[in-house]
């Protein structure tokens, strides 16, 4: 789960990270209040869940009311990058001299917590990553032990931070790594790191992602969640429980098993057809998470065809086949055709009760896929 | 022969008095799974599907001599569930649980470190050696003993894959489904190791997905240490940047690393072909086998 900038600015601050004075605002009217009160230069940053804002246009620095009208005027009610913004966040402008980049996240290569620092900040630290490696200080962490003092300061002189601020760079590093692992965060990062002219250190930007899988740890945290923010579809497919991403193709595909899904959905690229949803119905289904699936299927106006693959192992597919049955047999059409591919546990019994005559049946994966490739091919004519 | 498990393990079930725990208890001994013991705290003395339960993993070890453990138990306690299993002497303990907290998963690797044990998963279809012994949810009818090594980050693709060799007659040593978790105990190369060294194992299928980069150490292994020849099939070709595709370790960074085509040509390097379609992976093996 990805918090707002604002959200997790209220984390860091209570963390002790200074960050700097700032109000929510969902209205031109109250953004102005806010700027009146916070006073200039004061910067106007959409909150929506899309990196490069600035560029985009979703970041913009007042200098006057006038300039603080037309700007929350403007960034107010955009698209940005799909996500439409509904409020920003005003915030006194920091007047820095040098901008720095702390982070925290896990390397799933080594199974454990690492700390990183970096003195070009300010920018895009993946696209830092990759061409200067070396600009990023790094530092693994035990997870038994956590981040101890003298590694923040290591990864700080590595970095090659300046010395008149390296203790305070090092306490908010070691701040924002006991912050990541107390809300079990995937990634905690500050970028920029601001530093003013008058050297003290100060977060102008806040990222905090969490841990889906132990959110049942953090309630006030999963109080946050923006389900607005996402697609609309997508936040349909979170309200059913299913794991949905929604593609730009036409063939629209079901099935159990992250792998298992995934590969339908490259065959379907390999018979020349184009994916239009990753949905993983999960193990263990139950009829009616089924026709949910085919709910959310039939509910995205780019699917031409469905094909439906199910390899049973914790899965039934007599559950299965009387979930398709029940969602089907509602419709008066079957609205786009239907391919079904039953494997596994209990398939046998699931193609006796499986009503064929709303759906086509193919005894072999890369049958099925075929057919359901053609028949998108023949409904988009 | 087989890699992990075979006949004489003997198993006591972490979470056995739950519905997920006792029904699988009840598949893994119709399959001929030797089913020790049951370990749930407070619920010693009971008995499920006539196996005992004791409160702890260390009394079931203890009591009944177990060498393995298979975890049912949910997310929220799994982690602690997987400590207790690596405080014992078990051999091998499978998770087989989905949802684990990631930053519980890399306290459990730390430990995992200390110890000789070998963790499979946590989320994760478990590990079957065809007519001996299946720990975990895999259905047992699709699998047949032969000399083909499995290895796989997904569990319905390893009975995609698992089916299209059966269908031809090619049976399996030991097919072990790792998970699709960002931290997971055992990796490919540790299993690709243990198929290397098994006297048994003519070919080895390798199933990976987008995400991470343990394929392209797996064929670094492949190329430096393995004889035993490998095919592999990599899931997520089509996948988008940036989005999870279920498994939590399967999504694609921005920057290029963890795609199908780094993983795919990484195996190629190693010279092992990579099928476009699981019926292609089954011909590779046919022909490793001709």
């Amino acid at each position: 789960m990805r918090l707002h900038e604002y959200q997790a600015k209220e984390v860091f601050a209570d963390a002790g990270i200074p960050v700097p004075d700032s109000q929510l605002a969902s209205t031109v009217d109250e953004a102005v209040a806010a700027v009146e009160a916070i006073g200039f230069p004061a910067a106007i940053k959409a909150q929506v869940h899309v990196g490069g804002r600035g560029k985009a246009g979703g970041i913009k620095i007042a200098s006057s009311v006038e300039e603080a009208r037309e700007y929350a005027d403007e960034i107010l009610g955009m698209d940005l990058k799909g996500y439409h913004v509904d409020r920003v966040l005003v915030e006194a402008g920091v007047d820095f001299e040098d901008e720095l980049y702390v982070g925290v996240t896990m390397d799933r290569g080594e199974g454990r917590p690492v700390a990183m620092v970096s003195e070009q900040g300010g920018v895009d630290i993946e696209a830092v990553a990759e061409e200067d490696p070396d600009a990023i200080a790094r530092e693994h962490i035990d997870p038994a032990f956590g981040m101890h003092p003298f590694q923040a300061r290591k990864a700080v002189y590595d970095a090659g931070i300046d010395r008149d601020i390296a203790r305070q760079v090092s306490s908010i590093l070691t701040t924002l790594y006991d912050l990541w692992a107390d809300t079990d965060a995937s990634d905690a990062e500050i970028n920029p790191l601001m530093v003013t002219s008058e050297r003290e250190v100060i977060a102008a930007d806040a990222v905090l992602n969490v841990d889906d899988d132990a959110l049942f740890r953090h309630p006030d945290l999963a109080e946050m969640e923006d389900e607005a923010a996402g697609d609309e579809l997508e936040a349909k497919a979170n309200e059913y429980g299913f794991d949905y991403v929604r593609l730009s193709g036409n063939v629209g595909i079901i099935g159990n098993g992250a792998g298992l899904v995934m590969t339908t959905l490259d065959l379907v690229d390999y018979y020349g057809g184009e994916p239009a949803n990753f949905l993983d119905i999960g193990g263990g289904a139950k009829a009616e998470r089924v026709t949910n699936a085919l709910d959310m299927v039939f509910s995205d106006p780019n699917v031409d065809s469905v094909v439906f693959n199910i390899f049973g192992g914790i899965t039934r597919g007599d559950e299965v086949a009387k979930g398709i049955n029940e969602a089907l047999e509602a419709f008066d059409e079957i609205p786009k055709p239907v391919v079904v591919r039953l494997a596994g546990t209990n398939a046998e019994e699931g193609m006796e009760i499986l009503n064929t005559e709303l759906v086509q049946v193919e005894g072999t994966l890369e049958d099925a896929v075929q057919r359901a490739v053609e028949n998108a091919q023949e409904v988009s004519q | 022969m087989s890699i992990l498990v075979d006949d004489d393990t003997r198993v006591v079930v972490q979470g056995i008095t739950g519905g997920e725990g006792s029904f699988h208890t009840e598949q893994m001994m119709a399959y001929g799974t030797n089913v020790v013991a049951g370990a749930v705290p407070g619920k010693g003395g009971q008995e499920v599907q006539g196996v005992p339960v004791y409160d702890t993993v260390h009394d079931a070890v203890a009591e009944e001599d177990a060498d393995a453990s298979v975890v049912f138990v949910p997310p929220a306690f799994a982690g602690d569930a997987m400590f207790e299993a690596l405080d014992t002497s078990l051999d091998l303990v499978v998770a087989i649980t989905e949802g684990v907290p990631t930053q519980d998963m890399s306290k459990v690797y730390r430990r995992l470190s200390e110890t000789d044990t070998h963790l499979i998963g946590p989320n994760c279809p478990g590990i079957i050696t065809p007519g001996e012994a299946k720990l975990g949810i895999l259905p047992g009818n699709i699998f047949s003993d032969g000399n083909v090594g499995l290895v796989s980050r997904s569990g319905t693709l390893t009975y995609q894959v698992v089916d299209s060799l059966t269908q031809r007659g090619i049976g399996q040593t030991t097919a072990v489904g790792i998970g699709g978790d960002p931290i997971i105990g055992t990796s490919f190369v540790d299993a690709l190791e243990l198929f290397e060294a098994d006297t048994e194992t003519k070919a080895v299928v390798m199933c990976g997905e987008i995400g991470g980069e343990d394929e392209e150490q797996a064929a670094q292994f492949i190329a430096r240490e393995m004889d035993t020849p490998v095919a592999g099939f990599i899931a997520g070709r089509t996948a988008p940047p940036g989005k999870r595709m279920g498994h939590a370790g399967a999504i694609v960074s921005g920057s290029g690393t963890g795609t199908a085509e780094s993983k795919i040509e990484a195996l190629n390097d190693a010279g092992v072909p990579v099928g476009d379609t699981p019926e292609e992976v089954a011909d590779h093996v046919e022909g490793f086998l001709s």
